[in-house]
């Protein structure tokens, strides 16, 4: 871990993918993987929008993960994320779930929450 | 940078060969520096018997199915050949292949081999070889997902079931992209067995193909322009979060946006192997292909999905 920024290399989940040969990932180095963190608490928010969650990084080495409430907790990669929306949520995260794909592609004002 | 040392499984249902077939194997000299970890079902072990070669380098995992309690030996016994060949103690092995019980689920083994916090910093999952028995077919559930996570399938027996072609039709159907080799016709030779997976992919990712199997289909997905790595990552980890024990197999060739060359991925079940970043295109072709094989999940749902989570840019088209 840098000392200054406290960004860690990976935790060998596949999406962050620690630097092997052959092995593609965007943790090459630090300004990478801060810039590569960002964009995944964007590209995430985009979906956690629709159950009324929150993604924000923490100290580049978490997430956290919130509810309108309040209620957080910490994930370390995009693997846990989904199991942990779905205890914050106590509702399933599912990808091919008809509304959520509605309100991907545009129509946004049925958002989530029941 | 460390060596990572491949870990092949040889799979396949009760009296299917595995042994047989690992026993020609190791006759060949390109596994002269392999170590052999064999599990068996039943409260006798024979097979590293069968297997004529019995060194230290050939470890019995006697205690009954891998898959579902042995887990932790399994990871104990190659953590425990790792540390003989740092200490010297054994010959420096260079491929490790695990020979799992018939009845053996082969998720969890490699998911054992990817995510124990040792092994995966010295070891790497290759290529999973499953046998299938041609006088008996597939038919259990468990012979199905042993077909269905192969990257290669050899058929044995032939000699004794010269007519087959309705057999290997079901197989290139459950898994098309898998070369599939004969036993009693063919001599097979250690690397077209054990060769990386990302290059058999490549060339065999299937053009085109529907293929209902009962609740277990397998079908291939297209879509033309660079796709945003990261919104694909968001996409296939909640799939595989709800969905994994359904995904029997996940593969394929991407067109990433920020990079010239393809990137591979490879899954069963929840496990996704670490993304390889291709040195070149297999071809002209620079759409993105992936391969699903799946068990009771319906095409058109996973295309939407995946086509509305990676947006507007990226274009699903029918691979031709």
């Amino acid at each position: 871990m840098c000392a200054l920024c406290g960004v860690l290399g990976g935790g060998g989940d596949w999406t962050d993918a620690a630097a092997r040969p052959g092995v593609f990932t965007r943790n090459v180095d630090a300004l990478q993987r801060r810039r590569e963190r960002i964009n995944r608490v964007a590209c995430a928010q985009r979906v956690l929008g629709f159950y009324g969650l929150t993604l924000s990084d923490w100290q580049a080495s978490s997430f956290v993960l919130s509810t309108l409430t309040g209620k957080s907790c910490l994930v370390d990669n995009l693997t846990h994320l989904w199991s942990a929306a779905e205890k914050l949520t106590g509702r399933p995260c599912d990808p091919l779930d008809p509304q959520l794909i509605d309100w991907l592609e545009g129509g946004r004002l049925e958002a989530g929450g029941d | 940078m460390t060596d990572f040392t491949p870990v092949n499984l040889i799979t396949g249902f009760l009296g299917s060969g595995k042994t047989t077939l690992l026993q020609r194997l190791l006759a060949d000299p390109a596994l002269g520096d392999t170590a052999v970890l064999i599990n068996e079902f039943g409260e006798v072990g024979l097979d590293h018997h069968l297997l004529g070669r019995i060194d230290e380098t050939t470890v019995l995992l006697p205690s009954g199915c891998l898959c579902c309690t042995i887990r932790g030996e399994l990871a104990t016994a190659i953590k425990d050949l790792h540390s003989k060949r740092e200490r010297g103690l054994v010959p420096a092995f260079r491929r490790l292949v695990v020979e799992s019980s018939g009845l053996a689920d082969p998720f969890p083994i490699l998911s054992t081999v990817q995510a124990d916090p040792v092994l995966r910093h010295h070891f790497r999952l290759g290529t999973v070889v499953t046998t299938v028995d041609a006088v008996n077919g597939i038919g259990r559930a468990e012979s199905l997902k042993q077909v269905a996570v192969a990257d290669r399938l050899v058929l044995t027996k032939t000699d004794l079931a010269p007519d087959c072609d309705t057999l290997m039709t079901r197989l290139r159907q459950l898994n098309p992209d898998a070369p599939l080799l004969r036993a009693a016709e063919q001599s097979i030779a250690a690397g077209d067995l054990f060769d990386d997976v990302t290059r058999s992919a490549l060339r065999a990712l299937p053009a085109t193909m529907d293929s209902p199997h009962g609740a277990v289909q397998a079908f291939a997905l297209g879509f033309e322009g660079a796709l945003d790595w990261t919104m694909f990552g968001v996409w296939l980890t909640m799939l595989l979060n709800r969905h994994g024990e359904r995904v029997l197999r996940v593969k394929g060739i991407l067109n990433v946006a920020g990079s010239e060359t393809p990137v591979a991925v490879h899954g069963v079940q929840h496990l996704v192997h670490p993304p390889v970043h291709m040195a070149a295109w297999p071809d002209e072709d620079r759409r993105s292909r992936l391969v699903f094989i799946v068990d009771g999940l319906e095409r058109a749902a996973i295309e939407r999905s995946l086509r509305a989570f990676l947006g507007p840019p990226t274009r699903m088209a029918a691979v031709a």
